[in-house]
């Protein structure tokens, strides 16, 4: 099976908050679009489809708001695709958006996502017991406390690792001027003092709640080859799904994510992720999510993920950078989080990451995972054709 | 599952106060109908789209320039609503048409209070009714009437900031169904018994009972009844209180596999401090009155320490 070569030749996000109260959905998501135009150096007659992810349409309240974004998002007369795979759909939006071209059918396709969480209530809406059922369920934070509980037990992890990453991934967050939060005096001790909201997750290891957007816009070889700036390759894409339960389910460790991993290297050619990979955006929600998605990924074997957090090799210089945006604990627009990593990791190897630009970035990964680590996508992007 | 009594149904209503930011061009819309005016916006042709749009639809270019519109109009098409539902603008029988205003170039849909339906027809002559006290709500305007219905419109008033928000309750009323094994499972638990499935192909032991195993797409057979004790393979303490919560935090929510299952549920665990609960405590279900009992999980109140020694991690490290 041979695809087109594709590559990412804009990206574009806002600066994410609690509440952007000054736009309406449609103008939240044209600010993160005409900056991806604009950085792409196209303008929307160069836009052949359009791909939109959103979360659950309960976080809103919306039915199908690819229908009334339409305008918006300059789908008249386009081809106008929604995805929808929970918390990782943004990714899913930048690998469907991404096959549209590798598959031939489209020359340049615009990818958007986007969360208004103001508007709304996710706890709530996550929350909602049916009937005959305990309803002990508590956002997501009450679903995956208890599979960041096995992890620690499973591999023996120290208390603080946890801690560590929040301490990492805030700072990153602060040299970002799109983040939600810039916390640039947080220490270990603070998050390590702050409210235990789901024991064993803290406050301060929790992704904020908040509103934004991000695009991207993916482009066939000519295309890209024509772009002004330097483009993101694709090197590799993968999405994997599991149940959310079934009998002998790891949860800590669940085989979507592995198998989708695995995929990814091996059409990526990559033999040692931890040695080849220059940076990770990885959907990291609770902070203890950063080791567990290092061993689903493959960058270390099982049990050893909370090492490499604790040796510093994921912070900027690092041996492997992870988030060096921030991530989904600086900024969590919902739909949209995932389509941020991806997009970070092609601002990394288009050498367009501001202040968060690892030195040198030329092969970089973009991951997100949704549901109940039900859905897994992510992808490689390198700064060169060939690799 | 050989034909039995009928799934068990529930209802289940959610309801929720969305919240609209409306941006510029919505926002100075909803501020002219407080002043009983209506408004489009020009769009890149020319055309005045009435109501409004951000965005414009044929060439996406943000659309800024608003402009002023009758209250009045003709009716372009129209259908009849001869039994209103609830939350429609009208209780009464009602058209739906689409009226385009004069100085509009698009039709905008909306309500007309036209009395019998042989008294609409397309090219009708309507204006609209406005509210007592129009408050930059969409609800504003009422509904359309027939032009030469007496009374008339009061005078349009002066226009205020932008609205910047508005409020969409959203109600959904559902009818919970669910699967024959599960309501078998929930028919045992009226009778205080907890009834599982086993997997023909695999043989893991569901509970509920499954119509497909998700492993093997086939459905759970037998009937394999299990003991209301087992282990707490993990568990999180909920300290957040949020919105629609039913049970007061603090409290354990925690994953528990019976013994003889092979996949653990949700439930609560009370009869020791929230810290002294472990991975791998022996616990055991801790029933309602019998004359409580229902088809529900609820009949077990809870889930507390047997006191027995904890099973080994390695007993259910494969259910984590």
């Amino acid at each position: 099976m041979s695809k087109q070569r594709a590559a990412v030749i804009g990206t574009g996000q806002t600066k994410h908050t609690t509440k952007r109260l000054d736009v309406s959905m449609a103008g939240l998501c044209r600010e993160a679009i005409d900056r991806a135009l604009a950085d792409a150096g196209v303008d929307w007659p160069d836009i052949d489809a359009v791909v939109l992810g959103k979360a659950p349409d309960l976080f809103e309240g919306v039915m199908m708001p690819e229908l009334a974004l339409a305008d918006a998002l300059g789908a008249p007369g386009k081809p106008l695709l929604r995805v929808h795979t929970a918390g990782s759909v943004g990714g899913s939006t930048a690998n469907v958006a991404a096959s549209l071209v590798q598959a031939g059918v489209h020359r340049r396709v615009l990818a958007v996502a986007f969360e208004k969480q103001s508007e709304s209530n996710a706890m709530w809406a996550l929350s909602i017991a049916p009937p005959f059922t305990m309803p002990v369920g508590a956002g997501a934070g009450g679903y995956f406390a208890p599979h960041v509980r096995s992890y620690i037990r499973r591999s023996g992890a120290p208390d603080h690792i946890g801690a560590l990453v929040a301490v990492k991934d805030r700072r990153n967050g602060a040299r970002n001027p799109y983040a939600h939060l810039h916390q640039p005096d947080i220490t270990v001790d603070s998050v390590l003092s702050s409210t235990m909201l789901w024991d064993p997750i803290r406050y301060d290891e929790t992704c904020p709640s908040s509103d934004g957007a991000a695009a991207l816009v993916l482009a066939d070889e000519a295309a890209a080859d024509a772009a002004r700036q330097p483009v993101a390759w694709l090197r590799a894409t993968a999405m994997r799904t599991e149940p959310t339960t079934f009998a002998g389910r790891d949860q800590v460790n669940p085989q979507a994510g592995r198998d989708a991993a695995a995929a990814l290297w091996t059409s990526a050619g990559i033999r040692d992720p931890l040695a080849e990979v220059d940076v990770a955006e990885i959907y990291v929600p609770f902070s203890w999510f950063e080791p567990m998605w290092l061993e689903n990924l493959g960058f270390t074997e099982q049990g050893n993920g909370w090492r490499i957090t604790e040796s510093g090799d994921t912070e900027l210089g690092g041996r492997l950078p992870v988030n060096p945006s921030g991530g989904v604990l600086s900024s969590n627009p919902i739909g949209a989080s995932g389509l941020l990593r991806f997009a970070e990791a092609a601002s990394q190897v288009m050498g367009r990451a501001g202040d968060c630009q690892v030195d040198g970035a030329r092969t970089a990964l973009g991951h997100a995972y949704g549901g109940g680590s039900q859905y897994f996508a992510m992808w490689v992007t390198s700064a060169t054709k060939e690799w | 599952m050989t034909a039995g009594p009928a799934p068990l149904q529930a209802p289940l209503d959610i309801g929720f106060d969305y919240t609209r930011s409306l941006g510029p061009v919505l926002g100075r819309f909803m501020a002219g109908l407080a002043a009983r005016r209506i408004h489009g916006v020009r769009g890149s042709d020319g055309r005045v789209l009435v109501p409004p749009v951000e965005y414009d639809p044929s060439t996406a270019a943000p659309l800024t320039e608003l402009v002023e519109v009758a209250n009045e109009g003709t009716v372009v098409s129209w259908t009849w609503v001869s039994e209103p539902l609830a939350d429609q603008p009208l209780a009464r029988p009602f058209a739906w048409a689409l009226i385009r205003l004069d100085g509009a170039d698009t039709p905008m849909l909306h309500a007309v209070d036209a009395g019998p339906e042989d008294r609409v027809s397309t090219g009708m002559r309507v204006r609209a009714r406005w509210a007592p006290e129009p408050a930059g709500r969409i609800t504003d305007i009422e509904c359309f009437e027939a032009i030469d219905k007496p009374g008339g419109s009061p005078a349009p008033g002066e226009i205020g900031e932008p609205v910047t928000m508005m409020t969409a309750p959203v109600q959904l009323r559902y009818t919970h169904t669910v699967s024959p094994e599960e309501s078998h499972y929930l028919r045992g638990l009226a009778e205080g018994r907890l009834l599982g499935g086993r997997c023909p192909r695999c043989g893991k032991v569901y509970i509920p009972p499954r119509g497909a195993c998700p492993t093997d797409g086939v459905p759970t057979v037998g009937e394999v009844e299990l003991p209301d004790h087992g282990v707490i393979t993990t568990f999180c303490i909920v300290n957040v209180p949020f919105l629609g919560q039913r049970i007061t935090p603090p409290y354990v929510a925690a994953y528990v596999l019976l013994d003889g299952a092979d996949i653990p549920f949700l439930h609560l665990v009370l009869g020791c401090r929230a810290e002294q609960v472990r991975m791998g405590m022996r616990v055991r279900a801790v029933w309602q009155p019998r004359e409580q009992w229902g088809t529900t999980l609820h009949n077990i109140d809870h889930f507390e320490p047997t006191g027995e020694a904890d099973a080994p991690f390695e007993s259910y490290a494969r259910h984590l």
